[in-house]
């Protein structure tokens, strides 16, 4: 036996191909170790990419199960993701001012042949606001918030309440009947903010002798709009609140979110 | 056909509506054991579809559920029952274990398993459905675009977007200044002081419903009950004027309600006491007044003696007041809607002399 020689077959020309390619310095540069198809690369893979570094090596059965986290977490980020890259393409085209807004708005869907960017966006919005609150129902219904999580799950409320500013303020940008509408519904109740808003109770406490220092022309609304009514501030304000403030303190805030779910023990489990 | 229809109509209103939901609630809790059978769960996923398909052949209902920014409540519909079904599937699974001395489900699956390929893998199936869902439903529905927007023109209704509509609805029972703005903040401190509060150590980490029945409860009221059925209230059921309408009636924008709302005042000085309302507001809203204080004042004392006293001596007299005044905050809607509907009650304290009216 020992000394029969055995012909390879030859390998076909796809496989040798591939094998050409991974050879190649500029693959190798790129993906520092073979496929992880055993348990060493397996490890690698985590280590060495970015994008991946951010989960463990290895967790708890339980937490990669849709059983246990409904995936709701992992959605709503990727719902931010798409959100961010159509938003961004929509900021192409769109003008925040009350001449264009509309009617950038009815070019898009207009002038663009199969365009369906608009949509995306809206309705990617309208998901992510339930994806993050059905997030929130698993986490409270595995108690997953209890030590040492808590510290994240405060975290989570207020990218919650970011989740709905971001969906409010974009409501406004198409300056169409429905949004200036429904933000003049929204914005209203700050009218009635305690003492800072000028028909809130103890605004009138609110003077200096006889000077009234909250009225409509500085209250809390007045900030919130720019104005004293739904016009041309409070789409500027709202346009750069919905695309560049919020994002990007919605953004560090899942760093942080992501980085204490590690730090926390990965996902929750029973101790 | 039309006489199911005007029966489900006859049936919708506010207080049905509401108390229904309270109602389903005490019985999912309840007999929780029954409602986590699967046969439950696919029977209600089946009403629904059931539902909606039967409510598609109506004009009226398929007008108020077709709108393309009411689609996602529809979604929201099945989701929420579908994820309060399963979550309470998984608990009772887990609690009848625990009973049985048996660690939770969880505990068996402790196991590490690699990240790659085992969720890397789940991820991406994630992902790529995502991304169909939302491009077959972004080339199915159009986004909306109404008229020009125009200051001079109020639509009727004129509705906040949807995942606020429950704040709108609260606007029914409070003035601004509560419904829009020092409810929401306790909301939001409530949510934030939810695991500072809670000191159970049980049921870190697992589907449970026994080792934490109130909590679940608690939450499960406010969160399914208060925030999203309202939500679905506002937006299906609220038309012009804020007028209450069932699913498969005309959105008249004429339709009268009657609202003869009396404030406490009035029922305490003229109706009880025969007498004018004084001048001098402090006198005149003092009952009203006197009650708030006894309502976030004195019950929290008084159930910390008696009645809460076990969780007084569990939590701790920091997390029991916080705990209490978090939770008669949620309580006072409903009870400021019981009051309206048994006794028309409008304001308990209304001084309208500083926008001051609860
Ligand atoms: C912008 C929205 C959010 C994103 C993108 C996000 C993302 C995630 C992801 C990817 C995870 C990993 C586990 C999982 O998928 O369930 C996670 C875990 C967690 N999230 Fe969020 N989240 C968001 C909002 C929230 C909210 C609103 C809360 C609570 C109020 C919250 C509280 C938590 C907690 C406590 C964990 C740890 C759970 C565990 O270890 O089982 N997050 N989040």
């Amino acid at each position: 036996m020992a000394d029969t020689k055995t012909i390879e077959p030859k390998s076909p020309a796809l496989v040798r191909a591939w094998d050409w390619i991974t050879e190649t310095q500029i693959w190798t540069s790129i993906f520092r170790h073979s496929a992880p198809i055993n348990d060493r690369n397996r490890v690698l893979v985590m280590l060495s990419n970015v994008f991946l570094h951010m989960h463990p090596v290895r967790l708890r059965k339980s937490g990669v199960r849709l059983r246990y986290t409904w995936c709701m977490g992992g959605m709503s980020f990727f719902l931010f993701l798409v959100l961010t890259f159509t938003g961004l393409l929509l900021m192409f085209y769109y003008r925040p001012t009350l001449e264009y807004a509309y009617s950038d708005i009815v070019g898009l869907r207009e002038h663009v042949p199969l365009g369906i960017m608009r949509e995306m966006h809206r309705w990617g919005a309208h998901a992510m606001v339930i994806t993050v609150w059905l997030h929130m129902f698993r986490v409270f219904m595995t108690g997953s918030y209890k030590p040492p999580r808590e510290f994240n799950w405060n975290v989570g409320v207020i990218m919650l309440v970011l989740t709905l500013l971001l969906s409010f303020t974009g409501y406004l940008l198409p300056w169409d009947q429905l949004a200036i509408w429904a933000i003049t519904v929204g914005s209203n109740m700050a009218r009635a903010t305690p003492f800072l808003g000028h028909e809130g109770p103890g605004a009138s406490l609110m003077a200096l002798g006889d000077v009234q220092l909250v009225h409509a022309a500085d209250d809390a609304r007045f900030a919130l709009l720019g104005g004293t009514f739904v016009g041309e501030g409070a789409l500027l304000r709202f346009y750069v609140l919905h695309c560049v403030a919020l994002p990007l303190v919605i953004g560090f805030l899942m760093a942080v979110h992501f980085w204490r779910v590690r730090k926390d023990g990965g996902i929750s489990g029973p101790l | 056909m039309d006489a199911l229809k005007s029966f489900i109509d006859l049936f919708a209103d506010p207080r049905l509506f509401f108390l229904t939901t309270v109602v389903a609630l005490v019985l999912i809790v309840w007999k929780r054991e029954t409602f986590a059978s699967d046969r439950w769960g696919w029977g209600l996923m089946g009403f629904l579809v059931v539902f909606f398909g039967f409510g598609l052949f109506d004009e009226n209902f398929k007008l108020i559920i077709g709108k393309p920014d009411n689609v996602p409540i529809v979604a929201l519909i099945f989701l929420l029952l579908f994820f309060t079904w399963f979550s309470m599937r998984e608990a009772v699974r887990n609690d009848r274990r625990l009973s049985a001395g048996e660690p939770p489900i969880e505990k068996d699956e402790e196991d590490r398993v690699w990240t790659w390929p085992d969720l890397v893998y789940t991820e991406l199936i994630a992902m790529v459905l995502c991304t169909v869902i939302l491009i077959v439903w972004s080339i199915g529905l159009e986004a909306p675009l109404e008229q020009p927007a125009n200051n001079a023109n109020t639509p009727n209704p004129s509705k906040a977007p949807w995942y606020f509509l429950g704040l709108q609805e609260m606007l029914v029972y409070f003035d601004p200044w509560l419904a829009g703005v020092v409810l929401p903040s306790l909301i939001i401190v409530g949510l934030m002081a939810i695991p500072y509060i809670d000191n159970n150590p049980k049921g870190n980490g697992y589907y449970t419903f026994n080792e934490r029945r109130a909590e679940v409860t608690i939450f499960l009221f406010g969160f399914v009950v208060l925030w999203s059925s309202l939500i679905i209230l506002g937006t299906f059921l609220r038309g012009p004027n804020w007028n209450f309408f069932g699913p498969f009636e005309y959105w008249d924008i004429h339709k009268l309600e009657a609202l003869t709302n009396v404030q406490l005042s009035e029922y305490i000085w003229v109706r009880w006491l025969g007498m004018a309302l004084p001048g001098n507001w402090l006198v005149r809203e003092i009952f009203g007044i006197i009650l708030t204080i006894v309502y976030i004042g004195v019950l929290p004392v008084a159930l910390a003696k008696k009645g809460l006293t076990g969780y007084y001596e569990k939590l701790g007299p920091t997390r029991y007041y916080v705990t209490v005044l978090l939770f008669l905050s949620m309580m006072s809607l409903p009870v400021k809607m019981l009051t309206r509907w048994l006794f028309n009650l409008k304001y308990v304290v209304s001084i309208p002399e500083f926008f001051f009216n609860i």
